[in-house]
C-alpha cells in the first residue's frame, strides 16, 4: 500500500518518543552542565607535569628537562629550558630540572606522544576540559606552575595507570639503590685492597660530592644537592611507598 | 602476473623507440617501478591498460616527487710517483658535480578485472624550471584528473593534454608550488609562545623584519605598525620568565 | 525570461553583496541559451563541510557542475614531510576525522610495509575490531546525513548518532579521545583493551543489528525516500572503474573490488564475510549497500571477538622514537569506510619521510560527481553528493 512505508516509520518514531518517558535507557542525552557523564579513565586532554610533593611542587618536579618531549611533540608546542644547577630527585640523585616548561594548549592536539616518549614518567595527560579562556596567549599557555600537579592527583584521575607507573618506578629506584650500594661496596673493597683513595673519580652519582663551593639552586627551596639528606620528603602515596632507602646508601 | 623485469622486456620489445628503465626499490617492500620515456608515456599507458594479460584498468594513486639538484662530491685518487724517487704520493682530487634535479610523476596501477597489481610507472621531467611538461594520462585513466591537477598545483608539473588543468587546492592567483623541497614559506608567521629550534630562527628573522618595517621611512607615521603579539614580545626564547627568589 | 532580465538579475545580485563573486549569476551559453550559475558552498550545510560546487542550471536542470576544493587545505603532506614518522600519526586522525582508527591503520600499514615491521596477532585482531567499528560509525553517520540531505531533517540523523555515540564512547574509553584516537602504532596498538571494554563492545555489536532493523523499518520502505533516490545519480561500472572510484560507491555499481578480499591485508583472510554489490549504481543502491556492509561488519566483529587471542599488542622490536626505515618506498592501502585509502611513502633513511602522500578516497570519488549530477536538479545533486560520502578533512588535506 502506498504510504505504508511512511506509516511504519512513524510507528518507530512514536515508539521511541513514548518509550523515552518510561524507559530511562532510551533517554540518551544528559543536561550538561547540571548533569555530567563519568569520564573514562583513559580520557586525555592536555598534559600536566607530575610533582612528587604537593607542598613543594616546583622543587619536586619529576621532569629532568631531557627535552625529549619537546623534540617529539608534533606541533612543537612544548618549550623547555634546562636549569643551570641540579636538584636531587626522588631517589636523591642530582638531576637537572626545567627552569622553563611551557605548553601552549591552544596548539597542543592532545596526542599523548609526549607522554609516550617521556622516559621518566614525568608528564601525563590531564582530564580538565573546561578551559575556555579569553586570552589565547596567557590563559592557554600553561607554565610549569600551572602544569605541576601532585602524584596523588595522577592517582585520582588515572588510578590503574598511576599504580602501574608507581610500581615500576619503585622497582627501578630500588634496583638503582641496590646497584649503587653494590658499587659503593665494591669500591670500598677496592680501596681497602689498594689502600689508595679513589673517592669521586668516576662516579658522578651521589657518591661524589659537588665541588667545595656548591652552587645554591636559586629557586630550589629543597635541600641543596650536597646535603647528606637529599631526599625530598614525600607526601603519603596511595601506592606502596618504597622509594629511597632508610639512609642514602652511597654516601 | 609477470614480474616487472619481464614487463620491462616486453615493453622494450613492443616500443623499441622508447626508453624503459627499471627502477629498483632498495627497501623492504621491493615494489620496483618502471621509468617510462615521457614522449611515449601515453602510448605505453594505453598499452598497459588494454593489454589482455595486464588489463591495468585502475590507476589508484598519482603523485609527484620533487628531486632537487644534488651536489655530489667525487673523489678521484691518483698515485703520483715522486720525481725525487721517494714513495709515490696519493693525491686526492675532489670535484663537485651537480646532479640535475627533476620532477617526477608516479602512477600506481592495478587491475580491477584481473585483481593484480601494483605496477608502478614513473615519468620524469627534463628539469625543474622550464622543461616541466609531461603527457597527461587523464585521457587513459580518468582517475588521474584531480590528482594531476593537484600535482600541477603543488609541484608544478604541466600535464599536456589534461582537459582542465587548473590549480586544485591553492587559489588560482597563487604563484609558487608548495610541495617542492625548496619552497619558501611566506613570512606570515604567527607568534607562538613556544618557539624553539628552527621555528625560533624564523621567528627572529620575522621580528627583525618587523622592526625594520617600523624604521622604514616609507611607512606612513600616521599608521603605526600593528601591535601584534609577536612584535611586542622581544624575547621569544623564554616568554614566561619565572620569578626566582 | 529574456536575456536582459538575466542581466538585470545579475546586476541586482552583484549590487546585493559580493562584488567579485556573486553566488548566483547569469551566464550565456551558445548551445543552451541563457543559464544560471549557482555557487553552492563553501558554507552550505549540504556540502558536508567547506566544499563548493559551481552548478550551471538550465531551468532547474544541472548542465554543468564544477567542484572547487581547497578551503580546508593545510598541506598535510608537507607537514608530514617535516616531522617524524611517529609525529604524523596524530595528524592522520585529522584527515578523515570520522574514521581516525582506520586512517591510523592505513598509515601504520604503509610504514610497516616500508620498514618490514611485524605486528603481533592480538594487535591484528584489535585493528580489525577498530576498523570495523569505524565502518559502523562512518556508515551510520553517512546514512543519517543522507536523510538529512533528503530533507528529513534530523530524526534519522539523531537515530544514527545515538548508535555512533555508543561506539565513540568505546573509542574514548580505550584510546582517550572520541574522534582523534591516535591508536595505532608501527608494530601494534597503543592500549590493550580491558575485559570490561571487550564485554561492552561485544554487547554493543550484538545489539547493533537491532538498531539496523529499526532504522530500516523507519526508512527503507519510505515512499518519499524511494522516489528521491531510485534512478538518481546512476553510475555505470566501466566509468566508475576508469575514474578510480573505490569503496561502497564503486561496489554499488556492481564492481566486485574490496581490498579486504583482494589484498587480504591484516588478518582479513581469516574472516568469513561477504562483499555486498549493487545492481543499478543509483543513490538507493549506495544507501542499501551501506546498510548491508554494516551487517557484514557486525559479522566480522562477532568473529573477531570470538577469536581474539591473548598476547602482546606491540612487537617487541618496534621502536617508538628514532624510527628510521631503510631507504626505499612503499605504497600501503586498505579498504577504508570511504574507499581505498592509501599512503605512499619514500624514505631516504632519515627520521622524516622524504615523500609522504595520502591517496584520499573522498577526493577521487568526486571525480564523477558532474557526470552523476547532469540532468538532475540541485536538490538531487545534494543527495548524490551525500551518497558519495566525503569528508573535507580528507578531500583538501
Ligand atoms: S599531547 Fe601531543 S601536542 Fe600536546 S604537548 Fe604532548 S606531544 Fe605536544
Ligand atoms: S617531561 Fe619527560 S621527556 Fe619531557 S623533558 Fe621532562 S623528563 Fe624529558
Amino acid at each position: 500500500m502506498l504510504g505504508s512505508g511512511i506509516i511504519n516509520g512513524l510507528i518507530v518514531t512514536a515508539k521511541n518518543f513514548v518509550g523515552s518517558y518510561h524507559d530511562p535507557k532510551r533517554m540518551v542525552t544528559v543536561e550538561y552542565p547540571e548533569q555530567r557523564t563519568v569520564l573514562p579513565e583513559n580520557y586525555r586532554n592536555f598534559p600536566f607535569l607530575i610533582s612528587e610533593n604537593a607542598t613543594d611542587p616546583m622543587g619536586t618536579l619529576r621532569c629532568v628537562a631531557c627535552q625529549i618531549c619537546e623534540k617529539e611533540c608534533p606541533p612543537q608546542c612544548i618549550i623547555i629550558e634546562k636549569s643551570k644547577d641540579k636538584k636531587p630527585d626522588a631517589s636523591g640523585k642530582p638531576q637537572l630540572y626545567p627552569a622553563v616548561f611551557g605548553i601552549d594548549t591552544s596548539v597542543c592536539m592532545s596526542c599523548q606522544i609526549c607522554v609516550e616518549v617521556c622516559p621518566f614518567d614525568a608528564i601525563k595527560m590531564d582530564q580538565v576540559f573546561e578551559i575556555a579562556a579569553t586570552d589565547r596567549f596567557h590563559d592557554l599557555f600553561l607554565t610549569r606552575e600551572k602544569l605541576a600537579k601532585p602524584n596523588s592527583y595522577y592517582h585520582q584521575i588515572h588510578p590503574t595507570e598511576a599504580a602501574e607507573v608507581d610500581g615500576r618506578l619503585n622497582t627501578e629506584r630500588k634496583a638503582a639503590e641496590e646497584k649503587a650500594k653494590a658499587a659503593a661496596a665494591a669500591k670500598a673493597a677496592a680501596a681497602a685492597a689498594k689502600s689508595v683513595p679513589v673517592a669521586g673519580v668516576a662516579d658522578p652519582g651521589p657518591a661524589s660530592p659537588r665541588p667545595a663551593t656548591p652552587i645554591q639552586p636559586a629557586s630550589a627551596p629543597a635541600a641543596p644537592a650536597t646535603s647528606p639528606v637529599p631526599k625530598p620528603q614525600d607526601e603519603p602515596r596511595s601506592s606502596p611507598a618504597g622509594e629511597g632507602g632508610p639512609a642514602n646508601p652511597a654516601s | 602476473m609477470e614480474t616487472v623485469q619481464q614487463l620491462r622486456d616486453r615493453l622494450a620489445a613492443r616500443f623499441p623507440a622508447a626508453r624503459v628503465e627499471l627502477v629498483l626499490n632498495p627497501g623492504v617492500a621491493a615494489e620496483h617501478s618502471l621509468r617510462l620515456d615521457a614522449a611515449l608515456g601515453r602510448d605505453i599507458a594505453l598499452f598497459l591498460r588494454d593489454d589482455p594479460a595486464l588489463r591495468l584498468d585502475y590507476c589508484s594513486n598519482v603523485t609527484g616527487v620533487d628531486w632537487p639538484d644534488k651536489e655530489i662530491t667525487d673523489v678521484v685518487k691518483t698515485t703520483v710517483p715522486d720525481p725525487a724517487g721517494g714513495p709515490p704520493k696519493i693525491v686526492e682530487e675532489k670535484s663537485v658535480h651537480v646532479q640535475p634535479g627533476c620532477l617526477e610523476a608516479v602512477y600506481h596501477l592495478y587491475s580491477m578485472s584481473l585483481k593484480h597489481g601494483p605496477v608502478v610507472i614513473r615519468l620524469r621531467t627534463g628539469n625543474r624550471a622550464d622543461a616541466v611538461t609531461l603527457p597527461s594520462l587523464t585521457p587513459v585513466w580518468r582517475s588521474c584528473d584531480f590528482q594531476e591537477r593537484e600535482i600541477f598545483d603543488l609541484f608544478g608539473i604541466v600535464f599536456a593534454g589534461h582537459p582542465d588543468l587548473r590549480r586544485l587546492l591553492m587559489w588560482d592567483e597563487f604563484k609558487d608550488h608548495p610541495m617542492r623541497k625548496d619552497y619558501v614559506e611566506p613570512d606570515d608567521y604567527e607568534w607562538e609562545p613556544t618557539a624553539h629550534g628552527a621555528v625560533l630562527e624564523r621567528a627572529k628573522a620575522h621580528q627583525l623584519a618587523a622592526v625594520a618595517g617600523v624604521v622604514d621611512p616609507g611607512q606612513s607615521s600616521a599608521n603605526p605598525p600593528k601591535a601584534a603579539p609577536g612584535s611586542t614580545t622581544p624575547a621569544t626564547t623564554a616568554p614566561v620568565k619565572e620569578a626566582k627568589p | 525570461m529574456s536575456c536582459s532580465d538575466f542581466n538585470d538579475l545579475d546586476a541586482e545580485l552583484t549590487a546585493f553583496g559580493h562584488p567579485g563573486g556573486s553566488s548566483v549569476r547569469a551566464v550565456h551559453d551558445q548551445f543552451h541559451g541563457d543559464l544560471l550559475e549557482v555557487s553552492m558552498g563553501p558554507q552550505h550545510p549540504s556540502t558536508h563541510g567547506v566544499f563548493r560546487m559551481v552548478a550551471t542550471l538550465d531551468g532547474e536542470q544541472i548542465v554543468k557542475l564544477k567542484p572547487v576544493f581547497g578551503y580546508l587545505h593545510r598541506n598535510h603532506e608537507k607537514i608530514a614531510e617535516n616531522t617524524t614518522y611517529l609525529g604524523s600519526m596524530p595528524y592522520t586522525d585529522r584527515l578523515d576525522y570520522l574514521c581516525s582508527m582506520s586512517t591510523n591503520w592505513a598509515y601504520a600499514l604503509a610504514v610497516e610495509k616500508l620498514s618490514g615491521q611485524a605486528v603481533p596477532d592480538r594487535a591484528q585482531y584489535l585493528r580489525i575490531i577498530m576498523a570495523e567499528l569505524t565502518r559502523l560509525v562512518n556508515h551510520a553517520c553517512l546514512v543519517g546525513f543522507l536523510f538529512n540531505d533528503l530533507g528529513t531533517s534530523f530524526t534519522p540523523l539523531l537515530y544514527a548518532f545515538r548508535e555512533r555515540e555508543k561506539i565513540i564512547d568505546l573509542f574514548e574509553a580505550l584510546s582517550g579521545s572520541r574522534m582523534m584516537c591516535n591508536y595505532q602504532r608501527f608494530g601494534g596498538c597503543r592500549v590493550d583493551p580491558t575485559p570490561e571494554w571487550l564485554a561492552a563492545a561485544r554487547t554493543l555489536v550484538e545489539n547493533f543489528p537491532r538498531f539496523l532493523d529499526e532504522y530500516e523499518r523507519m526508512l527503507t520502505g519510505n515512499e518519499i525516500m524511494l522516489a528521491r533516490t531510485q534512478g538518481i545519480g546512476r553510475l555505470d561500472p566501466a566509468h566508475a572503474v576508469n575514474a578510480g572510484l573505490t569503496g561502497p560507491v564503486l561496489r554499488a555499481s556492481g564492481v566486485d573490488y574490496d581490498l579486504r578480499k583482494v589484498d587480504g591485508y591484516g588478518f582479513y583472510p581469516r574472516f568469513d564475510f561477504r562483499v555486498p554489490l549493487g545492481a543499478q549504481g543509483d543513490t538507493y543502491d549506495r544507501y542499501m549497500l551501506r546498510i548491508l556492509e554494516m551487517r557484514e561488519s557486525v559479522k566480522i566483529l562477532v568473529q573477531a571477538f570470538r577469536d581474539l587471542p591473548g598476547g602482546p599488542i606491540m612487537d617487541p622490536k618496534a621502536k617508538l622514537r628514532s624510527f628510521r626505515p631503510k631507504a626505499g618506498e612503499a605504497y600501503g592501502r586498505l579498504e577504508g569506510p570511504k574507499g581505498e585509502l592509501g599512503f605512499y611513502l619514500i624514505s631516504d633513511g632519515t627520521p622524516n619521510p622524504y615523500r609522504y602522500r595520502v591517496r584520499p578516497p573522498s577526493l577521487i570519488n568526486l571525480t564523477l560527481l558532474e557526470e552523476m549530477c547532469l540532468g538532475h536538479t540541485i536538490a538531487d545533486a545534494v543527495v548524490i553528493l551525500g551518497s558519495i560520502d566525503i569528508v573535507l578533512g580528507e578531500v583538501d588535506r
